[in-house]
């Protein structure tokens, strides 16, 4: 498989690669670098966003 | 059977749709006001060393990332689902909007330690709509992705709740 990298498109199983996840109450990222010879040619990352946005809205009585 | 006090739910999912004006303000024209078009949300990513936050009204270039393959203003955001609301009793309910689908930014580099994309409305002078963070990261030469949670009342990215 090709990856785009800053020296063009380079062979996978060329590079050296590195894998990574980052799971917590905020978010899933999972990252991925490819190194040419210890250079880093490539790096993606991707995040699953977990938390939302919840305001509360209240209606006043009357009176 | 009594009538009870509370917001209508409904009333929250139409404030994202634009149906109530309860005061005089000023909007981008719509194109038909019996055929609305829909506003433009637009994806930009912040480095770790900006300051948006609640108090964040307009979107800024300030703070903003740049790169090979960035463009500043980020990326429109793909917006096919409509606000919706469901009543949870007879008192509370949840309006809530979700992208519907992921925020990608293909072939780029961001040396730059970034940690936030701000989603904002470009249709109506690039007002702000909300900030959400993340661990900080790099991109080189590759994809930044930013995955959405499932359109529902429990997680959808926006959500207005009354209990």
């Amino acid at each position: 498989m090709l990856i785009t990298t800053t020296k063009g498109d380079m062979e996978e199983s060329l590079l050296e690669k590195r894998e990574g996840t980052i799971d917590n109450d905020n978010e899933l990222t999972t990252w991925v670098e490819y190194r040419d010879a210890g250079e880093l040619v490539h790096r993606s990352a991707h995040v699953t966003l977990k938390k939302s946005f919840s305001p509360f809205v209240e209606v006043a009585p009357l009176g | 059977m009594a009538n009870t006090q509370s917001l209508c739910t409904s009333f929250m999912s139409e404030l994202m749709l634009g149906q109530h004006q309860l005061g005089t303000s000023t909007i981008t024209s719509r194109t038909s006001l019996t055929s609305p078009t829909t506003d433009t949300v637009k994806a930009a990513l912040y480095l770790a060393s900006a300051t948006l936050n609640a108090s964040t009204t307009v979107y800024s270039a300030t703070g903003e990332v740049s790169g090979t393959g960035y463009t500043a203003g980020g990326v429109t955001v793909t917006n096919g689902n409509t606000p919706a609301s469901t009543n949870s009793s007879i008192t509370a309910g949840v309006a809530y909007w979700t992208p519907s689908a992921s925020i990608a930014y293909t072939t780029v580099t961001l040396s730059t330690s970034f940690d936030t994309v701000f989603l904002y409305n470009s249709t109506q002078s690039n007002k702000a709509i909300s900030v959400h963070t993340f661990t900080a990261q790099t991109v080189v030469a590759g994809t930044f992705t930013i995955l959405m949670p499932s359109n529902t009342t429990a997680a959808a990215l926006i959500r207005f709740s009354t209990t």
